[in-house]
Parts: structure tokens; sequence; C-alpha cells
């Protein structure tokens, strides 16, 4: 063996395949005999079978291509400031990342946890090799965002807001949802959690809105840092959605378990939708500059996206296993957006909250306006007296928008479920657990809550699955307060102690600055808490008045706004 | 319409295009630095992983059926009055993590590769051939039992700071475990007749030689504390048994037996080790400073060390017959056994821990 060296034995020495090495590495693992591994995340689901093909990677070729990627990312960043990118960014992009931003490394790292939760439940090492990938990647992932952000803060005109992030992300009533998306990954039934609602619906349904569509958008703003970034995160995206599949392989041939899993995609999907439609189709729609009528809006990436690589091409195929698949939800949850214009009224929605937010929003423009009537139509008619009041309010010294009387924009509940404000009025319902009171912005949410997140489903008891707790409505934590001393509590005020760190428009100036001073003397309330005061039939009253919504006054006359 | 020419947008949007309150304000200002000055590694990790004590104004919102929170400070029985103070030594976030993991995989593949091609491997001695088989295929199975304990922990720890400082070390470690399956795989092609790719597990699971050594990763496999397991990794189950292993036998014995392999693949789990025990210490460190639950902390962490240290130490005098099995025995079983009592001593020394009955 230990011939001499030939010119070919340099060239191409023999290793072992990589079928070999994954089977050795898959060959680490044994059934522990002295002490027994606690089942310290349970799980109702019942895992038994092998799965068929799992991913065949080693950590070897794991760690150099991800190196290589993220050289890649630091290249493009540094080539990006090189080129002087913010010169020519639009600020009215950057500002929703603040917002983005501060939500998304909390769920990034939340999967890394999550992979925990599922490895001791993985059937066969191959497997749990894929989640410790995984792992590693979402540290990836959560890291490598931070620093985008630090990027963002470090070189854009306005780091307010930036500057304060991880404690923005704890405090807002906007990062609330985000908050519910992350959790959701990592808190009760271990595959609820971190199977169902993380890989097989987040990941494999919505990551391609969060980190391929909304790259695109930012491209079509200036920023060329975003898409650098997240498509590389993307890039890792198609090993996850590989482990998740391989995991409900390993399930969905036991029939005990399709109730279960009938349950989680019904709530995943609609949670997902509710949350990530609310949030990414806002910053898309919303958060552009770029009004060009031949790209896709956003129902039109979701119907690609959403409708037919996820529904049509992952989960009708799933029926052949006996899974019923909940059709009506999708095509419920397609008509929220395009007929119901869940979007349009979250985006109105952030932006009437705009003082306890931690960004800037500024008003739609006729330009603006064109592009939505034309890509939904019938949108001015609803929407664009809003907005010709929201520019009209945006100087300091008027009506704060969310106080003012004259433009009949009535503050929304929030669900109690995916915590998204309950903007479709006619869909608003209200349901009781335990004696209590809660709203839901749809259906869905109310089963998602007095259904599915109960110790007991459709008859059977669900000793793992978890429960919705804390104060989930943002609203009842200031109910009663000042608004100037609410923004103070959330610090959400710029270094000079009395400048909003949020503002309702792109005005840079000194003078066009809200502060403290012009907020305050208005009291904010939880719709909620008013509600469960409320006698029965006021109540009843309440709700169907809410349900048959508002119409916004129309703005106009004199105005000092650009309209 | 427009009256407000000063209201027009900047033209540029970047840093300094205008001057307004917060238009410095180029730093995250919701945490306390260690230093002077926030490092990268702390602007990356500090509150991602929220807290209800400092910014989570609605408190965890999912809870498990029996009421525990999402993130509960009852996973441990180790207490602190703050537990944002400890900060990782190595200050990894995820550039500096896949850059050195990727180096240290270059490094081994280069070692393995220019070996292999220059016959290094037909030269190993024949005995020696056999203890890579049989013990390093055995220990393999121990580096991955930790590194999926590891794994498991860092879904538990109250901040982002002690989580993701134990899946670096879950990812090192498995990393390892992985480094040694490929290597035996990849020598096994230059010997004749192969390595028996089944000797490893057979040793893990039935020579009595390692029984205390799996019973001792077994326990550690099984603690329900995350702090438990991290302790008792790095700060037993490693000087006890690990570098014993690692250092004290492969590392001193290959050379003798015409192995320059081995050691160079070896050794990089001792660079790794350094880090992930410093990281451990600090921690300690900080809990057995607590102002609040120092002695409690003292008490529980001496708790952990005792029981696993006998554990640790009962395996490691099983493993003493290995050092018999190569043919030239140059590193004494003894000499092996008094420095990793000594190593362990050091670590006790320097987290201000008393060293445990078993090595006082
Ligand atoms: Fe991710
Ligand atoms: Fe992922
Ligand atoms: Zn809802």
């Amino acid at each position: 063996m230990a011939a001499g060296l030939t010119l070919n034995k340099i060239t191409s020495q023999k290793g072992i395949s990589i079928a070999e090495a994954t089977s050795r590495v898959a060959d680490l693992g044994w059934t522990p005999t002295y002490v027994q591994e606690a089942q310290t995340f349970p799980t109702d689901y019942k895992i038994s079978k092998v799965p068929r093909d799992p991913m065949k990677q080693v950590l070897r070729s794991y760690f150099p291509m991800q190196e290589e990627k993220d050289n890649r990312v630091y290249g493009a960043l540094d080539a990006a400031l090189r080129g002087d990118m913010f010169r020519n960014v639009e600020p009215r992009w950057v500002e929703w990342m603040k917002l983005f931003l501060a939500i998304i490394p909390f769920p990034e790292i939340s999967a890394a946890r999550a992979m925990a939760m599922v490895a001791r439940l993985a059937p066969g090492e191959e497997l749990r090799t894929g989640f410790t990938m995984q792992m590693v990647d979402e540290f990836r992932h959560s890291t490598i965002q931070m620093n985008l952000k630090k990027w963002y803060m470090e070189n854009y005109i306005d780091p307010a807001g930036f500057d304060i992030t991880e404690k923005a992300f704890g405090k807002c009533y906007a990062s609330t949802i985000g908050r519910q998306f992350g959790e959701g990954f990592i808190c009760g039934d271990a595959i609820t959690s971190a199977n169902v609602y993380l890989t097989v619906v987040a990941e494999t349904a919505f990551t391609n809105t969060l980190f391929v569509a909304m790259p695109s958008e930012a491209a079509r703003n200036g920023d060329y840092a975003l898409p650098t970034v997240f498509l590389s995160v993307q890039s890792d995206e198609s090993r996850h959605i590989g482990n998740g599949h391989s995991m409900l392989m390993a399930m969905i041939n036991d029939p005990s378990n399709h109730q279960l899993l009938e349950r989680d995609l019904k709530y995943a999907f609609w949670q997902n939708h509710a949350i990530v439609d609310a949030a990414i189709g806002t910053f898309i729609e919303y958060g552009t500059t770029n009004r060009d009528k031949n790209k896709e809006s956003y129902v039109e990436l979701w119907h690609r996206w959403i409708y037919e690589d996820y529904y049509r091409t992952y989960m009708l195929p799933l029926e052949k296993y006996g899974i019923k698949i909940h059709h009506d939800d999708v095509s419920a949850a397609w008509d929220r957006l395009v007929k119901k214009n869940y979007v349009h009224k979250i985006a109105q929605f952030f932006a009437v909250g705009w003082p306890v937010n931690f960004w800037r929003i500024e008003a739609q423009t006729d330009k603006d306006f064109e592009w939505f009537e034309h890509k939904y139509p019938g949108w001015y008619a609803e929407f664009g007296d809003f907005w010709k009041w929201y520019a009209r309010k945006s100087v300091p010294g008027e009506t704060n928008i969310l106080f003012d009387q004259e433009n009949g924009y009535v503050y929304p509940h929030r669900c109690w479920s995916c915590m998204c404000p309950c903007v479709i009025r006619e869909d608003f319902c209200v349901g009781e657990v335990d004696g209590k009171l809660y709203t839901y912005c749809s259906e869905q949410c109310k089963w998602t809550h007095t259904v599915a997140f109960q110790a007991e489903y459709e008859g059977r008891p669900t000793p793992a699955m978890g429960r919705f707790k804390g104060q989930r409505i943002w609203e009842d934590c200031y109910h009663g307060w000042d608004l100037a001393d609410a923004i103070k509590d959330l610090g959400f005020v710029r270094p000079d102690g009395k400048t909003i760190t949020a503002q309702p428009h792109l005005r840079f100036g000194p003078k066009d600055m809200w502060t403290l001073d012009h907020v305050r003397g208005n009291t904010l309330q939880s719709p909620l808490v008013l509600l469960r005061e409320m006698s029965l039939a006021d109540r009843e009253k309440h709700v169907a008045q809410y349900r048959a919504g508002f119409k916004i006054n129309p703005c106009n006359g004199s105005c000092s706004c650009r309209h | 319409m427009d009256t407000q020419t000063a209201t027009q947008p900047a033209k540029s949007g970047a840093a300094g295009a205008a001057e307004f309150p917060g238009s410095d304000s180029r730093k995250f200002n919701y945490f306390e630095p260690k230093g002077r000055k926030a490092t990268h590694y702390e602007d990356m990790t500090l509150d991602v992983q929220p807290d209800p004590d400092r910014y989570l104004l609605q408190d965890w919102i999912i809870n498990f059926p029996d009421g525990t929170p999402t993130y509960s400070k009852d996973w441990t029985r180790v207490k602190a009055a703050d537990w944002h103070k400890f900060r990782a030594v190595d200050q990894e976030w995820e550039k500096t993590h896949y850059q050195r993991q990727s180096t240290i995989c270059g490094t081994i593949q280069n070692v393995i590769d220019n070996g292999r091609r220059s016959g290094a491997v037909g030269r190993f001695d024949k005995s020696w051939v056999k203890v890579l088989a049989d013990h390093v295929g055995a220990y393999k199975h121990a580096e991955f039992g930790l590194g999926t304990s590891l794994m498991q922990a860092q879904r538990y720890g109250f901040t982002q700071m002690i989580n993701n400082a134990i899946l670096t070390n879950s990812s090192y470690k498995l990393r390892f475990t992985q480094d040694l399956t490929l290597y035996l795989g990849e020598i096994g092609l230059d010997i004749e007749g192969g390595i028996d790719k089944d000797a490893g597990k057979r040793n893990w699971l039935e020579n009595p030689i390692w029984q205390g050594t799996r019973r001792a990763v077994e326990e550690i496999m099984g603690a329900t504390d995350y702090l438990e397991q991290y302790v008792a990794i790095n700060i037993v189950f490693e000087p006890l048994i690990g570098e014993l292993f690692r250092s004290g036998f492969i590392l001193q014995m290959a050379a003798a037996h015409n192995d320059f392999i081995t050691p160079s693949v070896v050794s990089a789990a001792e660079g790794d080790y350094e880090r992930n025990l410093a990281n451990c210490v600090e921690l300690i460190h900080v809990l057995l400073n607590d102002k609040d639950y120092a002695l409690h902390n003292r008490i529980v962490i001496s708790e952990w060390i005792e029981k696993h240290g006998k554990l640790c130490l009962a395996a490691a005098v099983q493993l003493q017959p290995i050092w018999s099995q190569p043919r030239v025995k140059v590193a004494s079983f003894t000499e092996a056994l008094e420095q990793a009592r000594n190593r362990l001593r050091m670590i006790c020394a320097e987290t201000g821990l008393a060293a445990p009955s078993i090595v006082a």
C-alpha cells in the first residue's frame, strides 16, 4: 500500500463516498441502557417510522460551504458601502426594516432552540444530523441579521429605532405579532411547535415571501444589502424544509396522528397567514417607492408562492395519506387578501398607531394611489382619504391621528390568537374560555384558542398541547395611560429626551419632528377592557356595530399636505 | 400646494445627510456592555432572547400545559439575581464560528489527504491500527453523546448568551465526533483488510473498559438540568476523560507508532475545549459571585461536580488497560491520570470552587 507516489495518486485520491460517510455518522447514536433520556419536551404524536430520504451531508463539508456563503455576504456589504448605497436608498424602505429586523432574529434563534425539541424525537441519526445543521444555520440567521441591522444603524440617515432594536422588539404594539410567531416555534407540543408550525408551514410555505419576495422589493428601493443577506439565509432553507418533511413522513403513516396533524396544519397555516401576510404584505406594498405596474403585487406573489408552490404541490399531496386538508382556510386567506383588503387595513393600523411605533411611516401619495388602484381596484375609494388625512395630520401641532375625531377611523380590537388587530370588521368575533371573554380576528383564530390550544381535542386528551398566556393584548398594558407617558415608558424617545422616535413622515429637519408635548393629553384605552366592562346587551350591540365597520370621512378643503 | 419647502425629504439616505435629534445615535443602547464599549459579539447577542424582567412587556405569551412559560428560570437548580451578566469569553457569533469551524475542517482534511497521499497510513504500527479502530472508534460515541446533550441543553438557558455558548459548544462536539468517524473511514481505505468499522461501537456498547465512560455520558445525557449538563461536560468529563484519552493517550502514543495524522485530528478538539472551558468557567464564576445566590450556587454546582466527578473518575480508571495495548508504551496511565486530576483541581480553583472529594 505504501508504494511510491504517482501523479495519479495525487490528483485522484479515493475518499469515502458521501453515502458511506453519512451512514457511518448515522451510526454514532445508541440506545442508552444505564440512564434513560427524559422526554423533556413531550408530544401527543407517535413517531415510529425511520424516514426514507433524509438529507445527506456531513459537517466537514457543511462548515466550509457556509463560510463561503458568509464571505460572499460580507464582501457584498463592503461593496455596498464603497458604492455609496445609502446615498440612493429609499428611506421609506429602510424605515420599515427597523420593524422587520427587530422582529426576525428572535424567530430565527427560536428555530435553533426548536431543534433541541425535535432532535430527541428524530427517528434515525441522519435526521438528527440534519437538525444539528439547522440549529447552527439558525444561529447563523439570527446573528447575521443582527449584523445587518447594526450596519443599517451605522450607515443610514436616521439610526433612531435601530439603536433600541431588541428593547423595541419586546415592547412595540406591532412587533408583538412577531413574538407570537417566534414563541410558536418553541412552546407547547414539540411536534406542533417545532415541526408543524415552524417547518411544515412557516419555513416551507412562508419563507419564500419573507426571504425571496422581500429582497426583490429591497433591491427596487436601492437596498442591495438585504437581498444579499436574506437570499443567503434562504439558501439554507431547503435543508430545513427537507428536515421537516422527513419528520412529517415519520408520522404520517400512523392514522392515530392524523387528527392532530389536521388540527396543527389548520392552526399553523391560518396563523402564519395572519402574521406573515400582515407584516410582509405591509413592507412590500407600503414600504416601497417603486410603483412599476408590471411588477407582481403581494397577492400575486402570494398566489405563486403560497397557493401554487405550497398549497398545490406540498399540501394537496398529503391527502393521499388520508390527511384532510383545510381547503376552505386557504381560500378564506386568499379572500382576506384579495377581497377583504387585509394587508391594506393592517398598513392603515400600523400608520394610525405611529406614535407607539419606533420607525417612520410616511403618507402614501398620488403616485402610490395610482398603483394601488391599478393592482387592487376599489382601493382608492376605501383608503385614499385615509392617507390624505394621514399626510395632513403628519405635521407637529396637528391632532395626533390616533385621537383625531375628524377622519373617522375606529381603532380595532386585537385577536387573542394571532395578536394582529381585528381589521376585517365583518369577521370579528368573540368567544369565552373558562368564563372569560376574548376577541378574535376570525372564526379560525377563535377555533385556535378555544378548540386547538386546549387539554382535549375532539374528545381526545392532548396533554402536551400548549396554552395561550401572558398579556396577549398590547392595549391592555397601557389602558388609561396618557399617550406621552406610554411612549416614555416604552422607551420610544430619542436621546434628547423629548423627540419621539417614530415620526409620521420622512422629513429630516428638527423643526418637523414630533415631541412628547405634541401628543400629551390623549388617553390610551384597551378595546378589550372596555368590552369586558359592558353589560351583555351593550356588548352585543358593540359587536354588531364593530362588524358593520366604519367609513373614513372625505379629506377635502384647505390642507397642509400635498393633495 | 406645498408650502413647506423645509420639509422636503433629504436627498441622501446616508448617515450625516441631515442633523436632527437622534441622528448620531449609532450604537445599540439597551444593554450595559461588559467593558467600556460594547463588543461586536455583545451587539449580535444581547437581548435577542427577551426577558419579562427587562423588555418583554407582555410576558411570555405561550405556556407549556403545566403552566411553564416559553422560558423558565426553573429549568436549572442554579439561581441568579441577573442572568444577563454572563458573556461568552470566546465572543462567538456566526461569522467567527463558521470561520473557525471551517478552518478546522480544512486543516484536518489537508492533513489526512497529505498523509494518505504520502502513504503514511500504511506505515502505522499494526497494534496501533487496532487501538484506533477499537478505542478512537469507541471514544467518538462519547463525543457524540456530549454533543447531543448540549444540543438539548441550548434550548433551556435564560439568556441568549448562555444558550449560544452552549450551542457553539454542541456544534464543536458534533463536528469532532464526525471528524473522528470520517477519519477512521478514510484511513481504513489505506489499510490492508481495512478497519473494522463496527469495532468502535462494539467496544463502546460492550467492552468493560468503556462501560464506565458510557455510563458517565448517559448520566449527562439523562440529566434534566441544562446547566448540570454544561458543567458536567466542561468541568468534569473533559479533564477526567476527554483530555485523559485525547492528550494523555492519543497525542502521546501516536508518534511512537508512526502515526503523525491522528494527533492533528484529535488536537483540534483540545483547541475547541480551551474555548468552551473558558466560557463555562466564566459562567460559573458569574454564578458563584451572584449577589443573592452565591452560596446556593456553590452548593448546587459542587454537588454536580461531586456526582459526575465520581462517575468520571471511576470511568477513567477503567480505561487503564488501553495504555498497555499499543506495542510501544511511551506514556503511563498513572501519570496521565494524575495530570487529569491536577487539571480538575486547577479548573476548580479557577472557578473558585473547592475541588471535589475525588481529587481533594
Ligand atoms: Fe432561519
Ligand atoms: Fe430555517
Ligand atoms: Zn387572529
